[in-house]
């Protein structure tokens, strides 16, 4: 199947909507991360073993679809009957029967498997009700859901390529460049540069070839929003690539995927194929006379590059070590090549933006962050998920109204965002109006999108011991200030955890940062030290605890607490006392238990499996 | 240990023979091998034509190549942030106690290996244990010993 101009596309189009509105009913089962680790994959292959045994009218098993990550991961795997929009939470095998012949042959709604509403305790019957959808605003994300993960034909009959067509057909590259300056977008990969002025720099630099790529690396420990994107809706990624590319001139591009997401290399790939059997990869797409092609390159699990000038280096096979910042990949990127790099989330919101006008795109979110952004929302929070909201939505509706607030009612601490080169937020910064510049003034990052909420369980001090042990792990090594002083930050982040430390310490701590943020070549040394900082400016307490009284309020420090068996509640269960891989707990079946403290090792693993809440941490 | 290098001509085939496909060409031969043997390195540099320091350069930045054989069993343990302050860790550690090696190592018999490996995009399942691509969520310490049998 070969589209050579937009009125066949338009055709094609028609036919593919024919094709998913052939049966009024589908079925959407979730095969997103969180569902698919979760048995996902098990209900789906139930269903399409059960429906093929059964004959239903008006249904087939081409109605059930194998979709992207729906959002709700807490609560997978999910079942969507639309267009009722019914919403079936953890589902399993046993359940698909009952679902098939009570959901899709008749129309009854199984109670069961409804979401309940933590507030009212009432069922809740379709998505669009329930906080957790209600509140979001979904164009990155659009596709997701609705669709079997890549499919071309479905992405067509839901507009897709329409704005290829546009572009190519009706709009000069500038025109193209002009709606994406309006929109006001900024790029998702955490530093929030204008996209528009960055393709336009681009485009006018005579060293050819151009080159774009798309940052598909999401290192941030955290956030999988590119990875839904990727796995879920790649056709859209594609299309806004090959946009970008009819306006800076570019015949290649790359997608650099993050080798820990094979399914989102496996689907990268197959749209990238689907996309050229369709003719619109390859030569002369639409008859526009522009080339286009695009290639995948697997990471290789290496935080730093994420980093646009060492993931450079990394496609061109190389080890990934960044360069110093004035050099510019829109002059110098790719082979030394002018090249525009977006992230994965940057590059989806474009076929909207050129589709419905960059006007109305500057007219969702706050006038200096447009649009919307996609956040993983997890930790400590009873309803995490993938989520998408206007820019400007404040913390507090985010962890709360869509959220749930904190999971088992436990007291709100902190919410980190922008991952390791971010920060955390106290709860008196729950009214900020999350964009790019006030979390930046706050302390923090937007960063790409991951947000962890955590509880009084979640100790400070450890989170910055956390994440300044992984950028000692991830810096390259190439510069001396992040390479020796992440290091020796680290080292007294350890020497608080573990009460060896002085406050003199914290002063050397902060002088030690800002020459780190100074001194280092790229963004993972310049943010590194931003754990550390922001959790110093709004937790100091906490530190001097560890420091002064050599306490972890938190329970978590395991230099600084001990674990004891409480007698009223222990019923000598055992349970603890089978995990301890220390056998510092002694105890006969029934009888109270003991913890020998010379031979504990603060694991913590007796704690994490008593169910009576009989062990106490001091 | 001996190993059946026959395989890697068709590896070397899929590719141009550029330095360009350097890293392609050692994430096959890691899959194909479970880790990257040292002759596989030697071809690689003769037939992509880059200086074995290179490669070797290449192999120990990345964290997804081993230069040490893996065992049969792989468990890799998602230390994420989400995983994490989920308690991640306990379970690294009861894995780490009960198999008797550390993250990265691999038993004697070859027949595990622990990994820790930084969020795989599955947090809001935390904490997250990866059995040889087969993904688990809401892993409790109590669960160590199964994954481990
Ligand atoms: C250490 C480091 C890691 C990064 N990791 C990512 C990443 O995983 N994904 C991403 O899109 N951008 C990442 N970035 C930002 C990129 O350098 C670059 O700014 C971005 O991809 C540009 O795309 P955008 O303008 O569409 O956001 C990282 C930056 C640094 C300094
Ligand atoms: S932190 Fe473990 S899956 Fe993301």
């Amino acid at each position: 199947m070969m589209i050579k101009t937009a009125q066949q596309l338009e055709k094609l189009r028609k036919e593919c909507i024919a094709e998913t509105d052939k049966y009024p009913k589908k079925v959407m089962v979730c095969c997103g991360p969180g569902c698919l680790a979760n048995g996902a994959q098990k209900v789906s292959d139930e269903f399409k073993k059960q429906l093929k045994k059964k004959r239903i009218k008006g249904f087939s098993v081409e109605a059930m679809k194998e979709t992207g990550c729906h959002g709700f991961c807490e609560m997978g795997p999910l079942v969507v009957i639309e267009p009722d929009q019914t919403f079936y939470t953890k589902v399993k095998i046993g359940d698909v029967e009952e679902i098939i012949e009570e959901s899709i042959r008749k129309e009854n709604v199984i109670e069961r498997l409804l979401y309940t509403d933590p507030n009212t305790d009432k069922k809740i019957e379709k998505y669009s009700d329930i906080d957790f959808y209600a509140k979001q605003e979904r164009i990155a994300l659009r596709n997701i859901g609705h669709m079997n993960q890549c499919d071309i034909r479905e992405y067509i009959a839901l507009d897709g390529y329409k704005a290829l067509a546009k572009s190519l057909t009706k709009m000069k590259p500038d025109d193209v460049i002009e709606e994406v300056k309006k929109s006001g977008l900024r790029g998702r990969g955490g530093a929030g540069f204008p996209t528009g002025r960055k393709w336009a720099q681009c485009a006018k630099i005579d060293d050819w070839p151009h080159y774009v790529i798309c940052n598909g690396d999401e290192g941030d420990p955290g956030a999988f929003m590119d990875r839904a994107i990727m796995e879920g809706d790649p056709h859209s990624v594609i299309e806004g690539m090959i946009i970008a590319a009819y306006a800076v001139g570019a015949h290649e591009g790359y997608v650099y995927v993050r080798e820990e997401y094979p399914l989102a290399v496996v689907n990268i790939q197959k749209a990238i194929d689907q996309a050229r059997e369709y003719g619109l990869l390859g030569a002369n797409i639409l008859k526009s006379g522009f080339d286009f092609d695009i290639k995948v390159s697997r990471g290789g699990g290496a935080f730093v590059c994420g980093e646009s000038s060492a993931l450079m280096k990394s496609v061109a096979g190389e080890v990934g070590e960044p360069r110093a910042k004035y050099i510019r990949s829109v002059v110098k990127g790719l082979f030394d090549k002018p090249t525009v790099l977006n992230n994965v989330e940057s590059f989806a919101n474009v076929p909207v933006i050129i589709s419905k006008g960059g006007k109305w795109f500057a007219g969702i979110g706050t006038p200096k962050s447009t649009g919307t952004k996609a956040f993983s929302l997890v930790g400590k929070v009873r309803n995490g998920g993938l989520i998408e909201v206007p820019m400007g939505t404040t913390l507090r509706e985010i962890i709360y109204d869509i959220g749930g607030g904190i999971l088992d009612n436990r007291p709100f601490k902190a919410v980190q965002t922008g991952g390791p080169s971010g920060g955390c937020l106290p709860d008196s910064k729950l009214d900020l109006e999350v964009d790019f510049d006030t979390l930046t003034e706050a302390g923090s990052m937007m960063g790409s999108g991951g947000m962890i909420v955590m509880d009084d369980h979640t100790c400070v001090v450890d989170v910055a011991k956390y994440f300044l042990s992984f950028l000692v792990d991830e810096s390259c090594g190439k510069c001396v200030p992040c390479r020796e002083g992440l290091y020796q930050l680290h080292a007294l982040a350890v020497a608080i955890s573990e009460g060896r430390a002085t406050e003199e310490d914290l002063d050397k701590m902060e002088q030690l940062s800002e020459m780190i943020v100074i001194g280092s070549l790229c963004g993972l040394g310049k943010s590194g030290p931003n754990p550390f900082l922001s959790t110093i400016r709004y937790f100091r307490e906490e530190y001097l605890a560890h420091i002064r009284d050599k306490k972890c309020p938190a329970g978590v420090c395991r230099e600084l607490i001990r674990y004891d068996i409480m007698a009223d509640k222990c019923d000598g269960c055992m349970a603890c006392l089978s995990v301890c891989a220390q056998h510092a707990i002694t105890g006969k079946k029934g009888e109270l238990h003991i913890i020998n403290q010379d031979k504990c090792d603060k694991c913590g693993a007796c704690y994490a499996v008593c169910t009576r809440d009989a062990i106490e941490i001091t | 240990m001996k190993h059946d290098f026959s395989k890697l001509q068709e590896i070397f085939d899929k590719y141009p023979k550029t330095p360009q496909s350097l890293i392609s060409v050692l994430q096959d031969i890691h899959k194909e091998y479970r880790y990257l043997p040292c002759h596989a390195l030697e071809e690689t540099a003769r037939v992509l034509d880059v200086p074995l320091s290179k490669v070797f350069s290449v192999s120990t930045f990345y964290n997804a190549f081993s230069l040490t054989p893996r065992g049969e069993r792989v468990i890799r343990v998602c230390t994420g942030t989400t995983c994490h302050i989920r308690g991640a860790n306990q379970i690294l550690h009861q894995l780490e106690e009960l198999l008797n090696i550390k993250a990265g190592e691999t038993t004697e018999d070859l027949k595990f290996t622990i990994e820790v490996v930084a969020c795989v995009g599955a947090c809001s399942m935390a904490p997250v244990v990866i059995v040889n691509d087969e993904f688990r969520g809401g892993v409790k310490v109590s669960d160590a010993k199964r994954l481990t049998k």
